[in-house]
């Protein structure tokens, strides 16, 4: 056990000292067992701060160290360096946290400074107790997985298998393409969006180092840093696509419909599809809900049909494992559902489209081959776009979405551009138009008459709802029932206004898809009170997470315009593929082992390994664990009945002594 | 010693008198034990009064075996008396070294196993609502009664304790042997558990045992377990592998899962806490919700791994509101 601890509290500038009364944490640490030293310094983890160190452990022959300061996912590293440095094991240090657990949380300084000196107490306990330990290194496995097949997912493969490196692209939809595939231009260049997509899609399709597995979904992910091992369940398509040759015949002659979800519903798909015409992979599937034969009918058209005899009804969900070193997750986001905000007469009035409608029915190769018309197939003289659909707005999301003031102007330029008399009003809190070439973009748009009002929509009324309330409200000439009306408070003018259109854009807030958790939960990374996943750092390491190895990418770590998307994309390739390159990496040396006089031979660890480092001796009846193989998790180590798993680094002994220190004050 | 007979005291404090009947339960050995011992102080078997312990010198009493745990003030004042009379003090059976069935009461407290006792349980006739009270004047002069603790204590939690011989009740070759041991002079470390191995139940258990996992709970007295597999396997919770063995699995025998009354295992802090780790590892479901169904099944988890440990076990007892009342 140690007996010579030096604690080092750090003031962090003000972030610690501003709440922490410092020199009381230090006077405390004093009288705390074994500590043989205890000092203050203005940042711990400058280089003189840590020369301090280093010369204390040599000069007065400390045998653990205390460093109260970050969290130790910010300094440990560096405090583990200068203590190896003194000639002392990395393990014998002990970080307290006071600053992310003490100082920035706690608001009154008492009480942050009691606080600060119960965790210093525990770091103490415990210090006394750490073993030496050994580094380890584990080799990493060449290869990598990208969930997510959006645009982001698209770039990140491309680049990692681009530099050799083998790549499985998961996609839970048919096709990959994301949102992008949907899109008609793209803003503020206007490019064709499926002119610069479906290139990169049909590079992923066809380039020898992808394994595009697209209707899948990730199971399960087990595993480490360098060697996770990753479940892809395969969606059962109920066609064969080996023997698919993508003639579509079967598309053209099933006489059964659905909804179109690439569509947003405004065209018929049928029940054996491709979600749209550039799909990659471009083989169809069935759908179980509309194929009658799932009802029990006998319909056999599609049978009939298939020349090369693809269709297989009898398929079912396939599950396949890889190994990959690196896992880029590029799940995506959702549009908010319109209908959450009732008062903007989404789904109650034929004419208010959101974005994504609004996208398809202005897409050439959408239900109107980009006519823009009304349901009823008038030519709109009007055109209200509402931004900040449920972003910015405390009752649905408090951030910004990013894209929406910018698409406005795009739907802005494309409605002035097929209907020049048509009126367009953008109602807007403020523009937002940050990014390179956006402020003159949105010059542009004004100079092409676009009626821009400052202030956010408040409601839409349908015409006849309208001229039912309108001896209250004020009578607006000329209004028809299938019109609608805008209300706003023009910020500029100060005044209430009503607009009446003959068609309503929404721009709905950009928010973390509904099974964001589950997925955060299979990837070990977690999100931030916004929904989106957590970044390890928001600024100096945007797309890596807490978990190693484990990279995010695109609008699943907040709303992301597409070259934003990119960018993340090739970021979290490159850092995926940096950490391949090292071939190996260096984990720590809390692994498990078996105290044999202790193991009664129970086999409650058997089945919980996942790296498969637990064997049992029937002969002895005893349970044993490979050191190469343990990673280290705890898992068999809380599970023990006996208590005869020991964690090197976090024993019993050792997690009851920080309790027993933290109690202590 | 050697000469001189052994003086052997046993005593019986909140327990339920099993741990009498065990060493009764030694059998002819008995003879052997009153071969070499007198016994000084056994009220459960012969006629002793408080008076006869209380005029015997201190240290009088070589070993003292002392059965139950502590929830009354006249169990408290009866183990100071004896640890102060005896030279060796022995924890006898699971309610003296871990709390017991009697430590159960810690999920409650004094005021509520009372109105439970006297009120409100449906077998309970009380019309005038009487309940007991400690003292009560009669023609002959003064009644009195213990006070009943709201926490029940463990023997070591409330006098020093020399050694600790676990079970509900102790298996009698082990009693045996532990007298033996004791009486040749050659006792173990103070402090030691005596009588009982250092592994689990699942060392000595005969049954088969190929992997654990279960997708639900099922209760002992509505199933016909096999009684040559494993308790665990068949969904049962036997909480053999978070206890120590020794007892010569009198319970497995009779195809009865293990409840845990031979405690801990010596570097177990929490019997309770981690056969419930272990049963929880042993669960198999693939997402959240099936963890919460197949838990749903699992009938008094408290009762199931605490049933004679709480008192010795990090919960020790139900926390209170901060009115001293019980928190509900």
């Amino acid at each position: 056990m140690a007996s010579k601890i030096g604690v080092y509290v750090c003031h962090c500038g003000m972030n610690i000292a501003g709440t922490v009364d410092v020199p009381a944490v230090i006077e405390a640490a004093k009288a705390m067992p074994r500590v043989a030293l205890s000092k203050e310094y203005k940042f711990a983890c400058s280089d003189p701060g840590q020369e301090m160190i280093k010369q204390d452990i040599k000069a007065h022959g400390l045998d653990a160290i205390v460093v109260a300061a970050c969290s130790p996912l910010m300094h440990e590293k560096t405090f583990r360096r200068a203590v190896e440095a003194a000639g002392l094991n990395p393990f014998l240090l002990s970080i307290a946290n006071i600053r992310e657990q003490g100082s920035w949380v706690t608001e009154d300084p008492a009480k942050a400074t009691e606080k600060a000196k119960a965790i210093v107490a525990g770091a103490v306990f415990r210090a006394a107790r750490q073993e030496p330990l050994e580094m380890r290194s584990v080799e990493i496995h060449r290869a990598a997985l990208v969930v997510g097949g959006g645009i982001a997912g698209i770039q990140a493969a491309l680049d990692l298998a681009d530099s050799g490196i083998p790549t499985t692209l998961v996609e839970r939809q048919p096709s990959i393409g994301g949102y992008m595939a949907m899109f008609d231009k793209t803003f503020p260049t206007l490019d064709c969006s499926a002119c610069i997509l479906t290139p990169k899609m049909t590079a992923v399709g066809q380039h020898e180092n992808i394994k595009l597995m697209a209707y899948s979904e990730v199971e399960s992910v087990s595993g480490f840093v360098g060697n996770f091992q990753v479940r892809i369940r395969r969606k059962a398509a109920y066609v064969d696509h080996t023997k698919c040759n993508g003639c579509g015949m079967c598309m053209e002659k099933c006489p059964y419909k659905a909804p179109s979800e690439f569509d947003q519903g405004l065209s018929q798909r049928r029940a054996i599809y491709v979600p749209f015409a550039q799909a990659v992979p471009n083989k169809p599937v069935i759908d179980p809900a509309t194929c009658v034969r799932f009802k029990g009918k006998k319909c056999k058209t599609c049978i009939k049909f298939c020349e090369p005899g693809a269709i297989d009804f009898e398929q079912k969900d396939s599950v396949e494992e890889v190994t990959v070193g690196s896992i880029v997750v590029a799940t995506g986001f959702q549009p908010m559902d319109a209908k959450k905000i009732p008062q903007l007469a989404y789904g109650r009035h034929p004419e208010v489209y959101t974005a994504l409608e609004f996208e398809r029915l202005n897409n050439a190769a959408g239900p109107t081959q980009g006519k823009i018309l009304t349901k009823d197939g008038r030519v709109p003289q009007s055109v209200a776009i509402l931004n900040c659909t449920g972003s910015r707005d405390t009752n649905y999301h408090e951030y910004c979405s990013r894209v929406c003031c910018m698409y406005a102007l795009k739907y802005a330029h494309l409605i002035k551009e097929k209907l020049h008399e048509a009126t367009v009003f953008d109602f807007y809190i403020d523009m937002r138009c940050f990014g390179k070439g956006y402020e003159e973009f949105y010059r542009r748009l004004q100079d092409e008459g676009v009626r821009f009002i400052r202030g956010k929509a408040a409601q839409v009324f349908g015409g006849k709802e309208y001229k039912a309330i309108a001896n209250a409200a004020g009578f607006i000439d000329g209004l028809e029932d299938h019109q609608l009306v805008v209300q706003a408070e023009d910020s500029l003018l100060g005044k209430l206004i009503r607009v009446p259109v003959d068609m309503v854009v929404l721009t709905p807030a950009v928010e973390a898809r509904a099974d964001a958790d589950e997925v955060g939960r299979k990837f070990l990374v977690s999100r931030g009170a916004d929904g989106f996943f957590l970044e390890q750092h928001p600024k100096l390491a945007p797309v890596s997470t807490t978990n190693d190895g484990v990279y995010i990418a695109g609008a699943c770590q907040g709303p992301k315009d597409i070259p934003d998307s990119v960018a993340q994309g090739s970021a979290a390739a490159g850092k995926a593929l940096g950490l391949i390159a090292r071939r190996e990496v260096e984990v720590e040396g809390t692994t498990a082992s078996v105290v044999d006089e202790l193991c009664s031979g129970c086999k409650c660890c058997l089945t919980l390994c996942a790296y498969n480092a637990i064997s049992f001796d029937a002969d002895r009846h005893r349970s044993s664990i490979n050191e190469v193989l343990c990673k280290g998790c705890g898992t068999c180590v809380a599970s023990c009945p006996s208590s005869a798993i020991k964690a090197k680094h976090f024993t019993d002994e050792q997690i009851f002594a920080e309790i027993e220190g933290l109690m202590s004050m | 010693m050697a000469n001189a007979k052994l003086k052997v005291g046993m005593y019986w404090a909140a327990s339920c008198g099993g741990c009498d009947v065990a060493l009764l339960d030694i059998h002819e050995k008995i003879l052997d034990v009153v071969a070499v011992a007198d016994l000084v102080f056994w009220p459960c078997a012969m006629d002793f009064k408080v008076h006869h312990v209380e005029a015997m010198p201190d240290k009088h009493i070589d070993v003292c075996f002392i059965s139950g745990a502590v929830r009354n003030s006249e169990n408290e004042h009866m183990v100071k008396l004896l640890r102060r009379k005896s030279k060796v003090l022995c924890a006898f059976g699971s309610c003296a070294h871990i709390g017991g069935i009697p430590g159960l009461a810690n999920f409650w407290d004094r005021q509520s196993i009372f109105q439970t006792v006297y009120h409100a349980s449906p077998s309970t006739e009380n019309p005038k609502g009487t309940v007991p009270v400690e003292r009560f004047k009669v023609a002959e002069g003064e009644l009195t009664l213990p006070h009943l603790y709201d926490t029940v204590k463990t023997l070591g939690q409330t006098i020093d304790v020399d050694y600790f011989l676990p079970g509900c009740p102790p298996n009698p070759d082990q009693i045996a042997a532990v007298i033996g041991v004791i009486a040749a002079g050659k006792a173990p470390a103070k402090g030691s558990v005596v009588g009982a191995s250092e592994r689990a139940m699942c060392e000595e258990c005969p049954r088969k045992k190929t992997e654990l996992k279960f997708k639900s709970f099922k209760r002992r007295h509505l199933t016909h377990p096999d009684p040559e597999v494993c308790f665990m396997e068949q969904g049962i919770v036997c909480v053999g592998a978070a206890t120590r063995s020794g007892c010569g699995w009198r319970c497995i025998g009779s195809n009865m899962p293990c409840r845990g009354c031979y405690g801990p295992l010596p570097s177990v802090h929490d019997q309770g806490a981690k056969m419930l780790s272990a049963i929880a590892a042993c669960i198999d479901a693939d997402t959240p919700d099936d963890v919460e169904r197949i838990l749903d099944t699992m009938p008094d988890p408290a009762g199931t791994f605490y049933r004679f440990g709480l008192p010795a076990s990090m919960l020790r007892r139900r926390q209170r509101g901060q009115d001293g009342r019980e928190a509900r």
